[in-house]
């Protein structure tokens, strides 16, 4: 339990050490560089403009100049997967991206995953699948998957699809896990993680 | 990460005359490039975002080749129909590399341009490095060396190629094509990656400024008889310590041609040449690849931790091309 706290405790300073920036200097370069540019961003369907360096990753764009916060950062450096967003519909790493290199393109969030009233069916399935402890991986989780189910229909092979088969790869334990493994859950919810994408992808286990 | 210019380039040439600066660099995915300017690795004063520019196509070269354009991302190369079909070796390194998010974003062109893992070159709190820092020396000679390069290397580096792709590539007999200040040009995929010798600092033969244009791949995919095999720490999302791409051409039983390459052992992708003459006429079977193997750890050198590859890469090469060859 006390890393758990303790992992939760840091999330929380994260969330207000945000809240704080942005309260106090919205849309305001934190250090002195380059010259800030006009960059409008289209997040989760509203345009965002936003006057930020070329050096803001997407991630430090979203929570730090637009202040949604549900996107997280873990290590920053591409390898935790808690930063994951859809661009376009496909699913990146908001840390290892600039901002201005996505004018024009469609941004979603774990804030645009939910309808008006209720959660998507990977959100819904996460809840009763008790998919989380902590949480902080949970949004980057949800894009990953939520993209995931569409490659799935798409008939994207994975490293343990069969290549030689024509067949679209079957929403199997292995080929969900295989393909969440950009993402990491310092509390060890895999096994629900991967359930509750299993009960949306409508597959038994194989 | 340090601040810099952003210059978004409208074409190909404009991309090149702003790419000849010096302190310029091109970013397309981002994903080695940003990651490695946030650990203080890598500088720009400016970067040019080449991610608008149309090179993003898989077309059919005139020889009836595939001629894949820098910017295609790694996800839709592994899915693209055409390379499945008829290069599904490439396929299964792409799909072996990374993580979706990463290949979704990763291009081409800067997978091969991708950097070391070596730890003590990606960690600026190390001061010896010659790749990062010519003359400083080489910190993994004596530290964890684990991962690190059993052939190819030199006394001032021993770090490996990280790249699944490439090892794909160089058993195809890829060809990379490049624009720069002085026109187009093309480079065997065997010429495009440097051996470190006294420069380790260089990574490819590449010239200041020049741009890949695409990657070329002959008519012939091996699309029979192939395995991509990568042998790592954990299942899935890691670098390799051994893989090998395993092409053949089998006749009856008999090896006519057979390709083999190398990741995780070399400071570049590793041609097996002399495994690959060995094959070459032979009735396929286990104990003939197991003989023809051993013939590419020959001249290896192994460090304080990465003796176990002597043993790992020859016994890598005879599953992956027994599974090649329909024998497993």
């Amino acid at each position: 339990m006390g890393s758990v706290a303790a992992i939760a405790t840091c999330a929380a300073l994260r969330e207000s050490a945000a809240a704080e920036s942005g309260a106090a200097a919205p849309n305001t370069p934190r250090a002195k560089g380059a010259a800030p540019r006009a960059v409008r961003l289209v997040i989760n369907g509203r345009p965002h403009d936003l006057s930020i360096e070329p050096r803001v990753t997407l991630l430090d764009a979203l929570r730090d100049y637009v202040g949604m916060t549900g996107t997280k950062k873990g290590c920053d450096r591409g390898q935790c997967g808690a930063c994951t967003v859809l661009v376009d519909g496909r699913r990146i790493k908001s840390c290892l991206t600039l901002a201005i290199m996505h004018e024009g393109a469609k941004i979603t969030t774990v804030e645009g995953l939910a309808g008006e009233r209720e959660l998507s069916p990977l959100q819904a399935a996460f809840v009763e699948r008790d998919a989380f402890q902590c949480g902080y991986c949970t949004p980057g989780q949800l894009c990953a998957a939520t993209a995931l189910l569409d490659e799935l229909r798409a008939g994207e092979p994975s490293a343990v699809s069969d290549l030689r088969s024509a067949e679209k790869p079957a929403p199997t334990d292995a080929e969900i896990r295989e393909r969440m493994s950009g993402n990491i859950c310092r509390c060890g919810a895999y096994p629900n993680i991967v359930a509750a994408i299993r009960d949306v992808a409508g597959n038994t286990r194989s | 990460m340090d601040a810099f210019a952003y210059v978004r380039a409208a074409s190909i040439d404009e991309a090149v005359r702003a790419g000849g600066a010096s302190d310029t660099r091109y970013i397309g995915g981002g994903t080695n490039l940003i990651d490695l300017m946030k650990g203080g690795v890598e500088h720009a004063g400016t970067l040019v975002d080449i991610t608008r520019l149309p090179l993003a196509d898989v077309t059919t070269t005139e020889d009836g080749g595939l001629r894949i354009g820098a910017l295609v991302r790694n996800s839709d190369l592994a899915s693209h129909a055409e390379v499945r079909k008829r290069y599904p070796l490439l396929s299964a390194a792409l799909l072996n590399g990374a993580s979706q998010q990463l290949r979704n974003m990763a291009t081409v062109g800067g997978n091969l341009l991708q950097r070391t893992r070596c730890h003590y070159f990606t960690d600026i709190g190390f001061a010896a490095c010659n790749k990062r820092k010519p003359g400083s020396g080489c910190a993994a000679l004596e530290g964890f060396n684990r991962q690190h390069a059993i052939l190819g290397a030199s006394a001032a580096c021993i770090a490996t190629n990280p790249s699944d792709m490439n090892v794909a590539l160089a058993a195809l007999d890829a060809v990379v094509r490049v624009r720069g200040p002085n026109g187009e040009r093309a480079i065997a995929f065997e010429d495009f990656h440097r051996l470190p010798g006294d420069t380790p600092e260089r990574d490819t033969n590449l010239a200041p400024g020049e741009l890949i244009t695409s990657v070329d791949l002959p008519p012939n995919g091996f699309a029979r008889h192939w395995h991509y095999l990568k042998l790592r720490d954990r299942a899935s999302f890691a670098f390799a310590l051994v893989s090998v791409a395993a092409l053949l051409d089998v006749d009856n039983g008999t090896i006519r041609d057979a390709r083999i390459a190398l990741g995780g052992v070399a400071p570049k992708p590793w041609r097996a040449r002399e495994t690959e003459k060995q094959l070459a006429g032979k009735r396929l079977s286990v104990e003939m690849l197991a003989a023809a193997a051993n013939a590419a750890v020959a001249d290896a050198k192994p460090h304080r931790d990465n003796a176990f590859k002597i043993k790992l890469a020859p016994a890598a090469i005879v599953r992956a091309a027994s599974i090649a060859g329909g024998l497993a």
